[in-house]
């Protein structure tokens, strides 16, 4: 199953480059999409089509974060037809290319068990969004996708050297070298201390710059806000949590060789900095689209100090990557819209965005309350866990800053979310052709509706899911 | 073996320095490209036996990082039209002197790490850290953006010397998988390079400020 997941996109991809048609071409994505997805559930039913390779397999933690991709890219599909065809102009071949392509490479992350091979393809998926950053050609997005590039790859690099001092660590031991899960979990309890340590914070450091933590986010305003949106969705709703993927594999390395106390104090810290440095630049934010791309800093923020906590927090983290990939689109894709209707991401030329486009701009509204945590939504049930978790293991200090943060976030977002959606339009902007359609609208709501579902009540097989995995980080399978 | 293998190293610290004292890019870039290509041969002294697929694991970094990468990378510079790097941060000499002293610092530190026992005697972690650390200051000190790159490739020189202790734990389909990555890097990269030059008529990088906060 493996190979079909991973390789159909890809066929897809090159199928888009053969299509010679400017205005059919996008239409494959939804295929894609649709058919991905498809399979993603088949596949996560059935037990025992998830061992396709020694190297492939899907373990729960990989499933939650397949099914979170392959959701979200199956709505971001259609709304990229839709957002395709506002922008006729350019030509679309390379984005349907490496659109298609990027989903391959991030379902190769969730199954990769070879962690040489999961280097890869993360690396994989930082090419193939390059030129989805640079899609509308403007010095801006170039230089968005300039520093996206140099610091993406430079940090991944890192990874690299992180995943070799992995390899020697059981090298040093006397063991075989291995990059391989199963042979480093097996033997995790002998692996040579300092090489491990080195390796865990470098891979850190690494991920955590493809994953957007603070210190080493910058690339990530400048990538989210400039690309098109259905891409700004995939970045933060998907590849994030791919990144975030291989933070849990040497997370649960380390666990597995008792070091548990070790690593949950630089994912405490490094979680904490990002809601800090995202709460700094959140608050008087002008860009709606860069506030949404710290947003992304704040969520990413909150996953590392989830898992630093541990314990009861890591079902609301896991289930925190789940929700928040989905509000995301819903923010991303109303911000696109509202972003066609203005000609501009400035709070200073849009204002009045609920006259101007009713739909987007009231899901625009909706989508930032369910992202701060307001209930009924999903964000508000995984956040109030990971801060019960806090609270369960005695982390008071950390669960109060975390509670401040979020009210600081809630009310510096608020305000530029209100100068948005409130207030008149001007003229220009009303005199501006775009109105919502079906295809720009009903994904949103879509989402919407099941992050909805997801704040009043979790599906069974989505809390089975996250409980295994669960199970599986604390190894007990 | 192992007298062969430090020459080798050794070659490779030296033209790590030479990369950071000169100012014509096009010196920087033949110099990575003799670095890689000697870094190519190294799978060729760390196995005892020989196979095909190392053959084909020497042959394909040697013509990559070698001769295909360099050459893209001078053709860039051919479309962007510069011959040198202006007023980097810090001046030649200190950047030299620099690298010197990361040199021995990594000679030091190698010292004191946990080593597996036959590994003692070879170079090859010093030198890995050496040309990381180099690799650095070059992406730091520089603002053209194509002697930025070339600090990442060296990075990743640095980063392949350390991937030779473990042979066994990169097959074949991985290590191709890097390669791949890195070319296809680059070659997004050239693009993006040509791109700038274009829209901002000049490949400095510190005129890429319009997004800030």
């Amino acid at each position: 199953m493996a190979f079909v997941l991973i390789l159909f996109p890809i066929l897809m991809a090159a199928l888009a480059a053969a299509l010679p048609s400017n205005r059919l071409r996008p239409w494959l994505i939804p295929v894609t999409g649709t058919a991905h997805l498809a399979l993603t559930v088949f596949t996560l039913a059935r037990p025992d089509l998830t061992v396709s390779a020694a190297w492939l397999v899907l373990d729960p933690l990989g499933k939650i974060i397949l099914l979170t991709v392959s959701t979200l890219f199956f709505f971001c599909s259609f709304y990229a037809v839709g957002y395709l065809r506002h922008c006729a102009e350019h030509p679309n071949r390379v984005f349907c290319f490496c659109f298609m392509a990027f989903l391959g490479l991030m379902s190769l992350v969730t199954w990769s068990h070879h962690l040489g091979l999961t280097w890869v393809a993360i690396e994989g998926t930082t090419l193939a969004t390059a030129p989805l950053i640079y899609f509308e050609r403007t010095p801006r997005s170039i230089e968005a996708t300039w520093k996206y590039m140099m610091v993406c790859s430079v940090g991944i690099a890192l990874g690299l050297l992180g995943t070799f001092f992995l390899a020697y660590s059981s090298l040093h031991a006397g063991l075989d070298s291995t990059l391989t899960l199963e042979g480093l979990l097996k033997h995790a309890p002998q692996l040579s201390k300092p090489w491990l340590h080195a390796s865990f914070l470098l891979l850190l450091v690494g991920y955590g710059t493809k994953m957007g933590l603070a210190p080493m986010h910058t690339w990530l305003p400048d990538a989210h806000s400039e690309a098109p949106s259905p891409v700004s969705a995939m970045l933060s709703g998907a590849l994030l949590p791919c990144a975030f993927l291989s933070i849990l594999r040497i997370y649960h390395i380390c666990v597995a060789a008792g070091d548990g106390a070790f690593v949950s104090r630089p994912l405490l810290w490094m979680g904490l900095f990002s809601m800090g440095v995202a709460c700094v630049f959140l608050v008087g934010q002008r860009d709606f689209k860069r506030m949404l791309a710290y947003s992304s800093v704040e969520h990413m923020g909150i996953l590392a100090m989830g898992l630093g906590i541990g314990a009861t927090a890591l079902f609301g983290t896991l289930l925190h990557v789940l929700v928040h990939g989905l509000t995301k689109g819903v923010l991303f894709f109303s911000a696109g819209n509202i972003y066609h209707a203005y000609g501009s991401k400035s709070t200073e030329q849009v204002s009045g965005a609920m006259r101007r486009v009713p739909l987007s701009g009231t899901l625009f509204l909706v989508g930032f309350f369910a992202i701060t945590g307001s209930p009924p939504f999903g964000p508000f049930i995984s956040e109030f866990s990971i801060l019960n978790g806090a609270f369960d293991a005695g982390r008071y200090v950390t669960g109060g800053l975390f509670l401040f943060l979020l009210l600081v976030v809630f009310i510096g977002m608020g305000a530029t979310v209100l100068k948005v959606v409130q207030g008149r339009a001007s003229f220009e902007a009303r005199n501006r052709p775009y109105r919502d359609t079906f295809l720009s609208g009903a994904p949103i709501i879509g989402l919407l509706l099941l992050v909805l579902l997801m704040g009043v009540y979790i599906p069974g097989p989505v809390t089975a899911l996250i409980r295994d995995a669960v199970l599986f980080l604390e190894g007990q399978p | 073996m192992t007298n062969l293998l430090n020459s080798i190293l050794v070659i490779v610290l030296m033209l790590n320095l030479f990369s950071l004292g000169t100012t014509r890019i096009v010196s920087v870039i033949r110099t990575v490209a003799i670095q890689g290509a000697l870094l190519g041969l190294l799978p060729l002294l760390l196995h005892e036996h020989f196979s095909p697929v190392i053959a084909l694991t020497v042959v394909t970094t040697i013509a990559l990082k070698g001769i295909v990468i360099p050459g893209m990378m001078i053709r860039a510079l051919r479309d962007v039209k510069i011959k040198r790097e202006v007023e980097p941060l810090i001046g030649l000499q200190t950047s030299v002197i620099l690298g010197a002293l990361g040199t021995v610092f990594a000679l030091l530190f190698a010292d004191r790490l946990p080593l597996a026992a036959h590994h003692a005697g070879a170079l090859i972690v010093p030198a890995a850290i050496a040309t990381v650390l180099v690799g650095f200051i070059l992406l730091v000190t520089r603002f053209k953006a194509i002697s930025q790159v070339m600090g990442y490739l060296v990075l990743e020189n640095g980063i392949f010397i350390f991937g030779m202790l473990l042979v066994e734990a990169m097959p074949f389909v991985v290590e191709m998988g890097v390669l791949l990555d890195l070319f296809v890097g680059i070659f997004v990269i050239c693009i993006i390079v040509n791109q700038i030059n274009q829209a901002f008529s000049s490949t400095d990088t510190r005129r890429l400020i319009s997004l800030k906060e």
